[in-house]
């Protein structure tokens, strides 16, 4: 008995003389990344683009935990990483992925002083949120028609690959938008019979590689590589698109890649890289740091559209597409062309006639898609080929 | 068969932790991380408020669960490696009972749990079948079945349950709020996984130490010829034996679902079956110290996180530290083996 009093006298001693964790601070942003924060892809931007934060926001701190998945960290859940976060003084937290949608709902009606953001989520928008969860994203729509006009006008076999993720409404309209930019091009600019486009896709169950769960990336960018593809589009985390490019390049075939996420991803990747459409985190995150403090932060759902006037401004644009070593001089030009036309509104490529994939109507002769119809798009169109959802 | 002291354990145990706090200074300093400062922080990531004990138990609770049932097996001298099999039988059993619902109250709960208990039985009555019947050893069978498990699990989050309108192998549609294992306040664990546990803890203790069929599973470890001759049917008792491991199993699947991740996902288990296993080897199979084992991992995975937030360390050096932990338990032993046998030989 005298032991068991001993040792929760012990333990009672621990408790009080823990110092207090929370020491004085400005403002700190509780960052919870799905990847690792350094993986040239999804998570390494919105880690630069908080690092953006500090570096611009006087009194501004980061603290934050990557790898936040299931796979990566055996037992840990979002409410509780968001408990460690605010226990270490977070003022906002950022959730960065749509894995993250379901408990950082629970997490922010647990802690309903403190003001959370849930970026490439919906939930204010289905009125699922708290009055203390906002949510952020970036259209990054454009910038995958960019990506896919940059490669129809790069492809020299028509058939144009995307190396997808898990299959949701994100991925859809990501996808599809890619399809759009890409039959623009194709058949607008290039002139070309749009039967004559192949536009595949092929998923591979989550947002990067994990062993023995989901399809391994390398071996299915293979696949399309040895099916004729000589343009893939990644629409994953992390840069295996790249990576498989390259070597089928020193095996001497002529393909191309297309990364995604990342700023930086083209970089030192040779001429396989055509360029890369990518999230600016650190302007919108500056914007909501900024207003949390001040108080004035009004949580919404905010889709951001790229700054048209220059959408690589590092200070003003939050999405971009970064051209890259493998984009020739021509292709440059009509891309700087369509842009200025997606900028001015000249062309919209939502406008029907669309069909989805089963051949129903998506948008009628004229009509233009709304923004709900966008994001909630539920399936591919009609002209793609791939899954719409599982099997 | 000379047994150690309880005594002498302890002093290997310290032994192995000395050696692990060698190796990971080893480790450590090269990375960049201050050693002590570093398992400091491990621990104390652990321990340091009421809402971490809350989240550690939360973890102790399935893999004690796993640890305690592989006693069971381990007494007829049989390695239920398929134990991580039956963790995710027990999952998806639990989230099939489940399905019916849109909500619910205790009866569901109820009902799931026994959905879960049942499924780990069966999957390692299948192993177990399969050792007596097919005479395939059970590591081996185990280890298959761990595999068509998450294999099932896999083709059901990505075919039959899969949530409206997604493919995606983040996991099954969440269960709803009223089918949750209910919380103690605030805290991650769950009183009824924690009654569950110690009931566990302690319905193994009886079995092995104050039944008759405890006493005769022994007999069949020790020698299975003479328990047949005796009549002691081995064959009867170590399916038992399988089936109230996989139950336990399956049981702590069931409150990974309903009080952890609530929904059925790839890594459901969260590897707690190998952990358990390691539990196991680490404790020797003495009951007494698994709880205890249970709770030095627990702190340690719950730790873990604070290693990149509070000291910017890559989140993996923790993962590193874990497993150095894990190894230096194991050379112990191995040096134990061998000075043992030197004794013997002497």
């Amino acid at each position: 008995m005298s032991k068991l009093r001993m040792l929760l006298a012990v333990a009672l001693m621990a408790l009080v003389l823990t110092p207090g964790l929370a020491a004085a601070k400005d403002f700190t942003i509780g960052l919870i990344l799905v990847g690792p924060y350094n993986d040239r892809g999804y998570s390494q931007a919105q880690y630069d683009g908080a690092k953006y934060v500090e570096a611009n926001m006087p009194g501004a701190k980061l603290i934050y935990l990557d790898k936040v998945n299931p796979a990566d960290r055996p037992g840990l859940t979002i409410p509780q990483v968001v408990d460690d976060l605010i226990e270490k003084g977070s003022d906002l937290i950022i959730a960065g992925s749509d894995d993250m949608k379901d408990g950082i709902l629970e997490a922010a009606s647990m802690h309903p002083d403190t003001t959370f953001i849930h970026a490439s989520g919906d939930s204010v928008w289905t009125g699922k949120a708290p009055a203390n969860l906002g949510n952020i994203f970036s259209r990054m729509e454009y910038a995958k028609m960019m990506a896919g006009y940059a490669a129809a006008m790069t492809t020299k076999t028509g058939k144009i690959a995307v190396l997808g993720p898990l299959v949701n409404e994100e991925t859809r309209r990501l996808v599809v938008s890619g399809y759009l930019g890409a039959h623009y091009a194709w058949t607008q600019v290039r002139g070309k019979d749009a039967k004559d486009l192949q536009f595949s896709v092929k998923w591979i169950g989550f947002w990067f590689n994990i062993p023995g769960v989901t399809a391994d990336p390398t071996q299915v960018a293979n696949s399309l590589f040895d099916s004729g593809h000589d343009v893939l589009i990644s629409g994953i985390d992390t840069p295996e698109a790249v990576t498989v490019a390259k070597q089928k390049r020193e095996q001497g075939i002529e393909v191309y890649a297309m990364p995604y996420d990342y700023e930086k991803a083209c970089e030192g990747q040779g001429d396989v890289c055509i360029g890369v459409p990518y999230f600016n985190w650190g302007p919108p995150f500056l914007r909501i740091a900024k207003q949390v403090q001040a108080g004035t932060y009004k949580p919404i759902f905010e889709w951001e559209a790229p700054y048209w006037a220059n959408i690589n401004d590092p200070d003003k644009s939050s999405v971009g597409f970064m051209p890259g070593p493998g984009m020739s001089a021509e292709t440059k030009a009509s891309l700087d062309k369509f842009i200025s036309q997606l900028g001015s509104g000249e062309v919209n490529l939502f406008t029907g006639p669309l069909n989805y994939q089963d051949g129903t109507v998506f948008l009628k002769a004229g009509e233009k898609a709304t923004d709900k119809q966008i994001w909630y798009m539920n399936q591919l169109l009609e002209g793609m080929e791939g899954l719409s959802g599982a099997k | 068969m000379k047994r150690d002291s309880f005594l002498e354990q302890i002093g290997w145990l310290g032994a192995a932790l000395g050696l692990a706090l060698l190796l990971t200074v080893l480790v450590a300093l090269p990375a960049g991380a201050p050693p002590f400062e570093t398992i400091y922080v491990l621990f104390k990531g652990g321990l340091s408020s009421i809402s971490k004990i809350g989240r550690v138990f939360s973890v102790w609770v399935p893999l004690t669960l796993c640890a305690v049932g592989l006693l069971l097996p381990f007494t007829a001298r049989l390695w239920n490696i398929g134990v991580e099999g039956q963790v995710i039988m027990g999952a998806i059993f639990c989230t099939a009972a489940l399905r019916p619902y849109d909500e619910g109250g205790m009866m569901q709960i109820a009902i799931a749990i026994g959905a879960g208990m049942l499924g780990g039985a069966l999957w390692a009555l299948l192993a177990g079948l399969l050792r007596v019947f097919g005479r395939v050893h059970e590591i081996f069978s185990g280890l298959g079945l761990n595999f068509v498990a998450l294999g099932v699990t896999l083709w059901l989050i990505f075919g039959p349950w899969k949530r409206a309108g997604v493919a995606s192998m983040s996991g099954t549609q969440p269960i709803d709020i009223s089918l949750w294992l209910p919380k103690i306040g605030k805290l991650s664990v769950s009183w009824i996984g924690l009654a569950l546990t110690i009931t566990a803890i302690i319905a193994v203790y009886f079995l092995l130490h104050r039944t008759k069929w405890g006493l005769k599973l022994r007999a069949v470890g020790e020698n299975p010829k003479a328990a047949t001759l005796f009549a002691l049917g081995p064959r009867r008792r170590l399916l038992q034996a399988f089936m109230i491991c996989g139950a336990c199993a399956g049981l702590a699947g069931a409150t990974q679902v309903l009080g952890v991740y609530h929904r059925l996902l790839p890594a459901i288990s969260s590897n707690y079956g190998y952990t358990a296993l390691l539990v196991g080897m680490m404790a020797s199979y003495r009951l007494g110290l698994v709880p205890f084992i249970c709770l030095f991992f627990a702190i340690l995975n719950v730790g873990s996180i604070q290693l990149p937030l509070q000291m910017g360390l890559d989140s993996s050096l923790s993962g590193v530290i874990q497993g150095v932990m894990v190894l230096s338990v194991f050379i112990i032993q191995g040096v134990r083996m061998w000075v043992r046998e030197r004794e013997e030989v002497d």
